[in-house]
């Protein structure tokens, strides 16, 4: 077609595996228009990072390219040798990738790197690159540009990386882009801001970007067309506002049923059973048909084929399923269930408090010098203040690095607390002795981020779940404990023959509830959720949020629900506290607080969220998340806040009620409650 | 009379625990994933074959006793002060042919000139012949076929041998098609090729030569390699405990046991190794010298003397391990589980010996294998400097010390050093060879 700038025709990588050839990338056309983003969706393992890095012909060493072809402007890149290639990567095609701390080298400076870019592709030289490199660092909007050219990459935050990658990847104006989950490793307001940057600059230069990625609400952001990859396969192309209007393929509209929202509140996510197959065999039918609820006996038989949908115009639109082909209606999308938890709750908030942290502080020392003397201190949660009641959720939500995990920790006394009060049941937690801690310890439990790092590789899930019991003594011996491991296994839905097996044999969803078995095992009453759904893909994290919320609603668990995750506190919380370096500026009930936030950064933090549906008005803030070691003077927060005034930098606004529930840290709120008082 | 040597004991113990090791690894799968790679690895069969005929040498001199002396009938029993080894019986013929002073390998005649008294009574100054190197031979003319002759018949039987070995890896291939059993094959052949011949010359020739005061350097090489392996394994004994408890309580604890720790190994590590080692040695020298009563025998001296060398090497060497250990420990301590651990309220000590030890055990097995050559080449520099082993243990690095100066003579006598060099090339060679496969198959790094 005319107009396309890169085609990729039946591209297929194999990578060499202990288990055999794996088929990574099996077979996948994409076509890239001028000027447009497309983007590659699909969860880990779908082959989509195989295929940019084929398409770049950078490929892990035990990888090769089996077969296809890569057309740029017509030209075969596959069939092109190395050097030539050499000089496609960079100039025609440029790259940016996930983690930016790794993608600079430590020991260049950054105008160095950029430069290096510049002078092999381009015939400029001397005073030239730098000029050109200057204008590049402004083009990415790094501010003061020349002292930046000349720091280390260790000096500058993740987000000024990632510009600084971008700027490198743009030095020679390529004609494409290939972005691999570009900002999956920033926070959401850097996120917005690199997202922002690189549909500017797309539309600046008319480059063409493949975005890879995993987030549905960045493809509804940026992309003009999306293709969905399952296991190897692309299974449905479309363009953007029909694919979020009604995604045609099952794999597709289960992705979107399973993305939590607060209109699925009360109600069971949908989950998608099994997990992906095996890429090392071959498959005679569907890839999804496994996990799919509307297959049948030819989709065993017969793989589907790549097919336009018949009736859509100017066959934009590619579905691979055999019930597309026969002109079938797309399915229903699973209705949301009517919320009824209201009653319940009503109920609950009046519950005595069961966990409750008062001024909470926690603060480490700087030390520096031969004598190691304390020279400050890192804030990383200062003056915290938290009720949590029993079975409800309390999400604890804000950027990384703002405390929230280490206020998590000091609840728990895994990390000593400097100031401030932990009371748990009513008891003081500072009081009691090491030993009293030691018994105490059960009633309340800890749920990691990783999965990986979460479970002892060297013990089996029998003796995992039996440590804890030991230890705080429950159980009277190993028959009765092993009853009760049976009984946790069933809780979490796990098989009984896991107990004698090693973590590493479970996938990353299995080896959460197996950590959630553990926690379950002391019979806790309140557990910390440290993001424990953010390490998982979509289809998974729901199973586990569906496994967390039946656990709350059978045993009244409370859960302190750590997370960035908006869509998930939407879906899961009562209440809400939103810190931003280690202070909650905002608190209240999850309607309150998102649904009419008042304080200016929890507007920010909301509106940076790219959500699936509709787009909200993004407020952008400006600058990076400062560091708690020397914290803004007076509100942390006015550097970059939108609505700041001169009294923001006098004093930290002490917290005003508003309303039944909900508390704000904010100048704007002192004056109207002065107000309405007098 | 069996006599029980310190070091024996220490030995046998270390057999026992590496076979209680292999019995346990097969019960658990991470431990016998990594092993099971190892034994994949070609270089590692090969190189342990060549270990295995080392290992066998040194526990066939691991069972001393001292040999009943021939009494009349009703006298009560008396031994011989002499102390020997299930290995001595075995070279009883290298041991006992003697010369008065240095041959070279295969010679019939010595090295040094003597004056000889003809049957005639007349006096000549000439090589004599040897008492027993080629003593068979009526005329020296006969040498060269009879040395072929011997050897072609050493080296028929080990033909037999080793066919009778690639038919037996034929046998193992089919029972577990993943070993390469071939690799092991044929280095088992290779080292019945060598020793075929030389077991078949030995019984009359001195393969390798004789010494100064005449001893066969065979025997000698043989008898060294015991003090080798003595050295290698026995140290780790004394290391690892050391090196474990104190790398991984720095790590795990921090602050100022940390602190404590760390100084004590910079401090140590600033010591120059050889002079700490020497001060110790002429110490423990002194004691003996002081107490002769102590010791019944030589063997029982010089055996505490190579005992006290493996345990100060032992304690000069576990720093580099403790290093290791706290760095990984510090990583292991800020994972989740550890967290979870703590969060169940699970003590210290048992978090120490649950979840720290067995995930740095690997770590422990590559510093062993590694260690392992260090040791047997620190222990010949070490003797060859007068602070290793009692002049009177064999031991490689006392073969190159008494073979030093005769490098200078001319025409040279080479054959003791080549002989040490070559065994313990051999055996540094084959334990490093190893030791690469031992770390490619448990660092998860090297893991594809």
């Amino acid at each position: 077609m005319s107009g396309s700038v890169l085609e990729v025709t039946d591209l297929k990588t194999h990578l060499d595996t202990a288990r055999g050839e794996l088929r990574a990338v099996d077979g996948v056309d994409i076509e890239l228009r001028k000027g447009e983003c497309f983007a590659l969706v699909g969860e880990s393992g779908s082959g989509k990072s195989m295929a940019a890095l084929s398409i770049m012909r950078l490929l892990p060493e035990t990888g090769r390219i089996a077969g296809g072809r890569v057309l740029l402007d017509g030209n075969d890149l596959m069939a092109l040798p190395e050097a030539a290639m050499r000089a496609v990567r960079g100039r025609r095609v440029a790259m940016i990738f996930q983690e930016p701390a790794t993608a600079l080298n430590p020991v260049l400076t950054v105008g160095r790197q950029i430069a290096e870019v510049i002078e092999r592709h381009t015939a400029l030289a001397g005073d030239a690159v730098r000029k050109r490199t200057l204008e590049l660092l402004d083009a990415v909007g790094i501010p003061d540009a020349v002292r930046r050219c000349e720091e280390y990459p260790f000096q500058l935050s993740g987000g000024l990386k990632q510009r600084v990658m971008i700027a490198a990847a743009l030095a020679a104006e390529p004609e494409v882009l290939i972005a691999d989950e570009p900002t999956t490793a920033l926070d959401v307001t850097i996120q917005a801001q690199i997202l922002d940057l690189l549909a500017k600059l797309q539309a600046e230069r008319a480059m063409a970007i493949l975005l890879i990625t995993h987030d549905m609400g960045i493809v509804a952001r940026m992309a003009q067309r999306v293709a969905v990859m399952y296991a190897g396969e692309i299974v449905e192309v479309a363009g953007r506002d029909a694919f979020f209007g009604a995604p045609q393929h099952p794999y597709a509209q289960k992705l979107f049923q399973a993305l939590p929202s607060p209109e699925k509140r009360g109600a069971e996510l949908s989950v998608i059973a099994g997990q992906v197959p095996p890429l090392t065999g071959t498959f005679d039918g569907c890839r999804f048909v496994e996990r799919c609820d509307f297959a049948y006996l030819r989709c065993r038989r017969e793989a589907p084929e790549l097919i336009a949908i018949p009736g859509d115009r100017a066959a934009q639109r590619l579905v691979r399923c055999h019930l597309r082909e026969q002109g079938l209606a797309p399915a229903p999308q699973g209705a949301p269930a009517a919320a009824q938890e209201q009653g319940r709750l009503l109920a609950l908030n009046s519950a005595p408090v069961l966990a409750e942290l008062e001024n909470l502080g926690v603060h480490f020392p700087i030390r520096k010098g031969l004598f190691k003397r304390t020279v400050g201190q890192v804030k990383a949660v200062d003056g915290v203040s938290l009720a949590i009641r029993p079975g409800r959720t309390l999400a604890l939500v804000g950027e990384s690095g703002c405390g929230k995990t280490t206020a998590g920790k000091a609840l728990l006394r895994l990390i000593p607390a400097t100031a401030g009060r932990v009371a748990f049941a009513g008891r003081d937690l500072a009081a009691l002795t090491r030993r009293q801690l030691r018994e105490g310890r059960g009633a309340m439990q800890i749920i990691f981020q990783d999965p990986y790092a979460s479970l002892d590789p060297r013990m089996r899930i029998a003796d995992v779940l039996a440590e804890g019991m030991i230890s705080l003594g429950i159980g009277r011996d190993a028959k009765d404990r092993m009853y009760r491991m049976a009984e946790l296994l069933e809780q979490v839905g796990l098989p009984l023959e896991a107990l004698s097996r090693y973590p590493h044999e479970f996938s990353g969803g299995q080896r959460q509830r197996i950590a959630i078995a553990r926690a379950l095992a002391v019979e806790p009453k309140l557990i910390v959720c440290d993001e424990p759904t953010s390490a998982l893909d979509v289809s998974v994290q729901a199973q586990i949020l569906n496994l967390l919320k039946s656990l709350q609603d059978r045993l009244g668990l409370a859960y302190l629900f750590i997370t960035h995750n908006i869509s998930i506190v939407e879906y899961l919380a009562h209440e809400v506290a939103v810190m931003y370096l280690g202070r909650i500026v905002e608190r209240g009930t999850v309607e309150e607080v998102l649904g009419s936030p008042q304080h200016p950064y929890t507007e920010a933090l909301l509106s940076a969220v790219p959500a699936v549906d509709g787009r909200r008005s993004i407020i952008r803030l400006a600058g990076e998340l400062p560091s708690p070691a020397n914290p803004p003077a007076g509100c942390h927060f006015h550097p970059r806040c939108p609505k700041a005034m001169p009294e923001c930098r006098a004093a930290y606004p002490e917290a005003v009620q508003l309303g039944g529930s909900r508390s704000v840290s904010c100048v704007l709120y002192r004056a109207s409650k002065a107000a309405s008082s007098s | 009379m069996p006599v029980v040597l310190v070091t024996d004991v220490l030995v046998w113990l270390l057999v026992a625990a590496a076979a209680g090791y292999a019995i346990y690894c097969r019960r658990h799968a991470h431990l016998a994933g990594p092993w099971g790679r190892v034994f994949r690895s070609p270089a590692a069969m090969a190189s342990l074959v060549v270990l295995g005929a080392y290992v066998a040498l040194g526990l066939l001199d691991s069972l001393h006793f001292r040999p009943a002396l021939a009494q009349k009938a009703d006298a009560p029993s008396a031994y011989a002060s002499e102390v020997l080894s299930v290995l001595d019986l075995g070279l009883a013929q290298l041991r006992g042919r003697g010369e008065k002073t240095y041959s070279a390998p295969l010679a019939t005649r010595s090295y040094a000139k003597e004056l000889i008294e003809q049957p005639d009574g007349r006096q000549l100054r000439d090589f004599p012949r040897l008492r027993f190197g080629g003593a068979q031979l009526h005329d020296e003319a006969d040498w060269a076929a009879d040395v072929a002759q011997r050897a072609l018949g050493g080296l028929a039987v080990s033909v037999l041998l080793s066919f009778v070995v690639l038919l037996g890896t034929k046998i193992l291939k089919k029972k577990r098609p993943d070993i390469p059993w071939q690799a092991a094959g044929i280095s088992l052949g290779a080292l019945l090729l060598l020793a075929g011949p030389a077991v078949a010359l030995s019984s009359v020739y001195h393969v390798l030569g004789t010494d100064k005061v005449g001893q066969d350097v065979f025997y000698l090489a043989l008898k060294s390699v015991r003090t080798s392996l003595v050295i290698g394994t026995v140290t780790t004994l004394v290391l690892l405990p050391v090196g474990i408890a104190l790398g991984t309580m720095a790590g795990y604890f921090k602050g100022w046991i940390d602190d404590v720790i760390q100084y004590i190994y910079t401090t140590l590590n600033s010591i120059p190794g050889v002079l700490l080692i020497a001060a110790a040695v002429l110490m423990m020298q002194v004691y003996i010298d002081l107490h002769p009563e102590t010791f019944p025998t030589a063997v029982q001296r010089a055996d505490l003397r190579l005992l006290f060398l493996c345990v100060i090497l032992g304690l000069t060497s576990w720093t580099g391990l403790a290093r290791l250990l706290r760095g990984e420990t510090l990583k292991l301590s800020q994972l989740e589980y550890i967290q979870a651990a703590h969060a169940f309220g699970v003590r210290d000590t048992r978090i120490l010996a649950r979840h720290i030890l067995p995930n740095v055990s690997h770590i422990v097995i590559i510093a062993m294998v590694m260690d392992f050559s260090g040791l047997v080449l620190a222990e010949a520099v070490l003797s060859y400097v007068g602070v290793g082993v009692d002049p009177s243990t064999n031991s490689f690095g006392t073969m190159i010390n008494a073979a030093r100066l005769e490098m200078s003579r001319e025409p040279v006598v080479w054959w003791a050093l080549a002989t040490a060099f070559t065994f313990m090339f051999a055996l540094v060679l084959a334990a490093n060879l190893f030791a690469d496969a031992v770390r490619d198959g448990f660092d998860p790094r090297v893991r594809m």
